[in-house]
């Protein structure tokens, strides 16, 4: 009988213990109970005890406000707004106010990090530290300060509407913004924009069966041919068929200012400015971080294939890095977006100056909507690492790391 | 900005947990010996603190009044500066005992906000200002204007209303602080600055050249500005109100800060009363007995204070207008102190 192999005792108790209670063992698991009942305890006093005291001083409680109409006017919304409307539109405008600031300066201050980064990396001496002053020179001065820069000593510097900057006379550069043609749907834009459309997805699809032609075979298909025809010819060949897609408004100057055509206001400027050159000082360094962590025998592996500078780098060096540069990068995406709400002291209408400014003052429910506006961003920025972290898992997955 | 805000939500969210219903805030505030008082962050003539960081102005005066009859001394006073946007929050957790702010009265903010509104220490309406070399004459040649203005206050509101309502286009640019807002219409941002036409002149002397700048004469509504308590203590409710009211009480009795030792020797039984040399008003409210004798050594009958502010003595040079007694055709009106 001795010799059949003992089975170990039944381990279901003592891993149950290992998972809850971690070292600590069952009195881990105790410590973590009591933990969080007590926590529990003091949200329900906290929670309870407002609620009484709104209750006992008639203080408005409840989301029922974000029905009332807001009365009051918002200079750029994405939607169309008028003082009308709810307060619950108001809340919309001003995310999407928030958004917009926040895509545009998150798309800039990469394109000017990656480029800083590049010139410090420069083997060019002036380039170099042109890079260098750039880096130093913006990081090291508070952001509120940048903004009010781009916005009063800029502002001060452009002409009145009158005295406009013309160019083409078609755009106008004045303080009050930048005025651009705005266009005009036409019949002829549904036949042009299904064509675009089509020949679009026609040339990914040609992109994607040359590279696994060249791949898996290595043939070389020459494709800009047929893509050129399916993006320029195809849609031009509508064009004279159905007329011009859209023509252009132009603006008109009217009274104290211009109508007609579009408008950027300069606090959409000077807040994108301020946010996109401030933060890419920050990404610059992570990039050179980055580039740096990689080995330089990849930067000369891919000279001794003679690879140009520019190839290597992007083939060869960008990719390695961006597994070092990602996390940190995702850090800056979030600053961005929670810095936009600079804006208020320019008066840009992003969701912290509208909705926790504005309409807090105006119906005084500032726990309700501080707590909206917290939810906004906590999702924006849970949002925005999600999508990095997927990002930065495929880099790691096709490195084979 | 969003840090102060932040900061009294939490306040706010914690405060009102902590806070006995019946709130005692006469005791807290002789417990303490200080007063807490909410005002603006600078608007000259009502709250703005001077050259030596002493706060002066009729707002200020209202403060330092009530420090006077609760505490016996004007100087104990803790201001807190608050932008438009703030105030409420600031009052509503406790942060401050009064708000006399620059506030106008209105309904859904002495219901939903869970405030009471003392009184009315100015009558004012809101005006709009234009450089003069625009050649504008009235608000009805504003269409398509850019207009600068601060947020979270009924001027915001009101523009809205006015430029619906006579069918003109505009485009707002709300700002943070009064100063944000006025230094975006001095870089030239906007066409039009507009607040109530007191704050208009205040603002106007902090331009670098105050006659470049006309105020049009078009007053486009009513603003009832006046301080503000908590919902839900009664004691402290009347005693503010009532503070003011013995300001403009003194100046129609003729009781100025000078004769007021004099005034309180007098027989007339309406001065012994009020100056409670003759009854017990004053404990009553649940101070002492002269505590309007305080009131006027403090900071003046209400016409005093008025002058040295906002009035002919001061910088603004506002008259008084709809401002005066109503013994003079104006609608300053006090109950009887009786």
């Amino acid at each position: 009988m001795g010799d059949e192999a003992r089975k170990p005792p039944p381990q279901v108790a003592l891993k149950l213990r290992r998972a809850l209670g971690g070292k600590a063992g069952w009195n881990g698991v105790a410590v973590q109970l009591v933990f969080g009942a007590i926590l529990a305890w003091i949200a329900y006093e906290i929670i309870s005890n407002a609620r009484t005291n709104l209750e006992t001083q008639h203080i408005a409680a409840g989301f029922g406000f974000l029905q009332n109409s807001a009365s009051f006017d918002v200079n750029q919304t994405l939607i169309s707004y008028s003082g009308s409307d709810t307060y619950f539109r108001v809340f919309v405008v001003g995310v999407l106010n928030t958004l917009l600031v926040s895509v545009v300066g998150i798309f800039f201050a990469t394109l000017i990090g990656f480029i800083v980064a590049l010139c410090r990396l420069s083997p060019n001496w002036l380039v170099s530290r042109v890079g260098g002053l750039y880096v130093e020179a913006i990081r090291n001065l508070p952001l509120l300060f940048q903004i009010l820069f781009w916005y009063l000593a800029v502002l001060a510097a452009l002409p009145a509407p009158r005295q406009s900057v013309s160019i083409f006379g078609a755009f106008f550069l004045n303080n009050r913004g930048v005025i651009v043609p705005s266009p005009l749907g036409q019949p002829g834009l549904a036949p042009f924009l299904a064509v675009l459309a089509l020949g679009l997805v026609a040339s990914l699809a040609l992109r994607s069966y040359a590279r696994r032609a060249l791949f898996g075979q290595g043939r070389v298909i020459r494709i800009w041919p047929y893509v050129l025809t399916m993006l320029v010819g195809f849609p031009l060949v509508t064009m004279l068929v159905f007329g011009l897609p859209f023509t252009f408004e132009f603006p008109q100057l009217k009274g104290f200012n211009f109508a007609g055509g579009g408008r950027v206001i300069p606090e959409l400027v000077a807040l994108t400015v301020g946010l996109s050159t401030y933060t890419a000082a920050f990404i610059a360094e992570i990039v050179r971080a980055g580039i740096l962590s990689v080995h330089k025998g990849q930067m000369e592996a891919g000279s001794s294939l003679g690879l140009s500078r520019g190839a290597t780098l992007r083939l060869i060096v960008v990719p390695q890095a961006m597994r070092v540069i990602v996390p940190p990068l995702t850090n800056q995406y979030l600053n961005l977006t929670k810095n936009s709400s600079l804006a208020v002291a320019i008066g840009y209408p992003d969701l912290v100056s509208v909705f926790a400014g504005t309409a807090l003052s105006q119906t005084g429910q500032a726990i309700e909507i501080i707590a909206m506006t917290m939810g906004v961003y906590l999702l924006t920025s849970l949002i925005t690492s999600a999508i990095m972290s997927v990002y930065g898992w495929r880099i790691s997955r096709s490195l084979g790391a | 900005m969003k840090r102060v805000t932040l900061a009294l939500s939490f306040a706010l969210a914690a405060g009102l947990s902590a806070q006995a219903a019946d709130a005692q805030t006469l005791k807290t505030i002789k417990d303490r010996g200080m007063l807490s008082c909410g005002v603006s962050q600078g608007l000259p003539g009502f709250s703005s603190p001077d050259d030596k960081g002493n706060w002066t102005g009729l707002d200020v005066d209202v403060c330092r009044a009530i420090a006077a009859v609760v505490l016996n001394d004007p100087t104990k006073i803790k201001f807190v500066p608050l932008s438009a946007k703030d105030r409420f929050t600031a009052l509503q957790s406790g942060e401050i005992d009064v708000l006399s702010r620059n506030t106008t009265w209105t309904v859904s903010r002495d219901t939903s906000l869970g405030a009471n509104f003392t009184g009315v220490t100015y009558y004012d309406g809101q005006g709009f200002m234009v450089k003069k070399s625009l050649k504008v004459n009235s608000a009805l040649e504003l269409n398509s204007a850019s207009v600068c203005v601060q947020t979270g206050t009924t001027t915001e509101l009101n523009l809205a209303d006015y430029f619906k309502a006579n069918n003109m286009k505009y485009e707002v640019i709300a700002f943070g602080t009064i100063d944000e807002a006025v230094k975006a219409y001095e870089s030239g941002r906007c066409d039009v600055f507009t607040d109530d036409s007191s704050g208009l002149y205040a603002s106007r002397l902090k331009l670098t050249n105050p006659a470049d700048h006309i105020v049009l004469p078009e007053i486009i509504s009513k603003e009832p500005l006046g301080p503000m308590v908590r919902h839900g203590d009664d004691q402290w409710f009347d005693v503010v109100k009532w503070t003011l009211f013995a300001m403009v009480t003194a100046e129609e009795l003729g009781i100025t800060q000078k004769n007021v030792d004099e005034m309180a020797k007098s027989d007339k039984p309406e001065l012994k009363r009020v100056l409670g040399t003759d009854g017990n008003l004053g404990e009553q409210l649940g101070l002492t007995k002269d505590w309007v004798i305080r009131i006027v050594k403090a900071v003046g009958n209400y016409g005093e204070s008025f002058d040295r502010n906002v009035g002919a003595g001061s910088p603004l040079g506002i008259s008084r207008g709809i401002n005066s007694l109503w013994t003079k055709g104006g609608l300053q009106y006090a109950p009887p102190i009786r």
